[in-house]
């Protein structure tokens, strides 16, 4: 055994780029605001993180996840950010001749250009096609650096919102409610027998009748509760 | 009865609290009390009692006040009417003003602003009772709140006041202490690297006393921060 490195307690230390779980960046752990999290040698730092001085700082209240050599933390909570070919569920707040505003959720209002628009209108004739106050389902097509977005309606199943109605989660919820590979919500839409369609803003659009929508919205209001009751202290 | 008339510590350095001179009055931490915020905390130390609730962020109004590479910190200290013995006129003062000011900067200087150009994050600190140290709970609050809102942050700020009374320099001033002693010397420090980003003095210290109270800050700032830190990963301190 002369020479091998035996895995042992004091064997496992950052120096040596031990993997096991004494190395204390792999394990998932929960890290708040400038906690240390190791050195930055051998890994890339993703978000949620900082690189200050040759060692990764967590700069968000959450998880810490290492993804191959990439080190990020899963924030708890965290505002919606646009990022293009989102699926989002807006409201028109106001438009002028040729430019709706849409709330998407974010920190700024999403412009919906004439051109990408439902349908084809006159100049000036906005308001005849989706009036202020009423919901569309678009994607977002650009998001500039200074996070002013761009959203299109053009494209597959992309509509204004006419029936049903929309239920508003936690976005970091989503990944529960659509499950591993859309099951959880598959199974949401077969035993309501509605039509739900999930934003990426938090946003659920729920057409179906009396019933089923119902239904929806009480299974959205247990997992919202179990998504408390399981993260500690109950802030989820 | 005038400075330095009221006995308020005895001859074996127990107040007239009954802390130490380096003891810390109680502490308890609550986040999310205020569900329709993106971020609160509400903190009690001693007998005050503060909730700090953070909004956004979001598009900045009017457009004159956003920037176009960082975000703007729109905070605002308030005392309640109630939160003293003597009622405070409702609405903005001299005194709030300043506050808000230096809670601001002292903000600025660990939240990253440059992720979100043109847009504005609303920090509001509501003092629900006042005790001594309001400045140093509400940034400590803000602070905590900023963490739950999911804001990104180089670090935690706490925020601790030492001062003098009767001639010896004590941590953490309680009430009468703050009116009748004769110097506070209020801090706001990042724990993980022990860097300053606010301070304050009210009277006169000696180069020696400053040091003191400076070290008492610091080892004060690092107990708090670990109730700080257990707060935001269990959602209260204490359990």
């Amino acid at each position: 055994m002369k020479g091998v490195l035996v895995a042992r307690l004091d064997n496992m230390t950052e120096k040596k780029n031990a993997a096991g779980p004494q190395d204390s960046q792999r394990v998932p752990r929960l890290v708040s605001p400038g906690e240390d999290l190791g050195d930055l040698e051998g890994y890339e730092v993703g978000h949620g993180v900082i690189a200050i001085d040759g060692r990764i700082r967590a700069t968000k209240n959450g998880q810490t996840n290492v993804n191959g050599t990439t080190i990020s933390v899963e924030p708890r909570r965290t505002a919606y950010m646009p990022r293009p070919g989102d699926l989002v569920i807006g409201f028109v707040e106001g438009c002028t001749n040729n430019i709706w505003f849409v709330d998407i959720g974010a920190p700024f209002n999403a412009i919906l250009p004439m051109s990408l628009g439902p349908a084809k209108a006159d100049f000036g004739g906005t308001r005849s096609v989706i009036d202020i106050g009423e919901a569309i389902l678009c994607r977002v097509q650009e998001v500039e650096e200074t996070h002013s977005s761009v959203v299109t309606m053009k494209g597959m199943g992309l509509r204004k919102i006419r029936s049903g109605a929309i239920e508003v989660i936690d976005p970091h919820l989503l990944g529960r409610l659509i499950g591993k590979q859309g099951q959880a919500l598959r199974q949401l839409k077969e035993e309501s027998e509605c039509r739900v369609i999930a934003g990426e803003n938090g946003r659920l659009w729920i057409d179906g009748d009396f019933e089923g929508t119902l239904e929806v919205r009480t299974r959205l209001r247990s997992m919202t509760a179990e998504a408390k009751a399981a993260t500690p202290g109950g802030v989820a | 009865m005038g400075y330095g008339d009221v006995q308020m510590i005895d001859a074996n350095g127990i107040r007239n609290d009954g802390r130490k001179a380096g003891d810390v009055r109680p502490i308890s931490i609550e986040l999310g009390v205020v569900p329709v915020a993106d971020g609160s905390c509400r903190m009690r130390w001693g007998n005050n009692d503060v909730i700090a609730a953070i909004y956004g962020p979001m598009e900045a109004h009017p457009r004159k006040i956003q920037r176009q590479d960082r975000a703007v910190l729109d905070v605002r200290y308030n005392m309640a009417p109630f939160s003293t013995s003597d009622r405070i006129r409702p609405g903005f003062n001299r005194r709030s003003r300043e506050i808000s000011k230096v809670t601001a900067e002292a903000l600025e200087s660990v939240v990253m602003l440059e992720l979100y150009p043109r847009s504005k994050i609303r920090v509001e600190i509501e003092i629900i009772c006042a005790e001594a140290g309001t400045r140093c709970v509400g940034l400590t609050a803000a602070s905590i709140a900023l963490a739950d809102a999911g804001i990104p942050m180089t670090d935690l700020i706490v925020s601790v006041a030492s001062g003098k009374i009767n001639d010896v320099v004590v941590c953490d001033l309680n009430k009468s202490e703050d009116n009748y002693g004769e110097a506070d010397l209020p801090m706001g420090i990042l724990p993980n690297t022990g860097e300053l980003v606010f301070l304050q003095m009210d009277g006169d210290l000696s180069p020696d006393e400053f040091q003191e109270a400076w070290d008492y800050n610091m080892n004060a700032a690092m107990v708090i921060h670990e109730y700080c830190v257990e707060a935001l990963k269990t959602g209260r301190y204490p359990q």
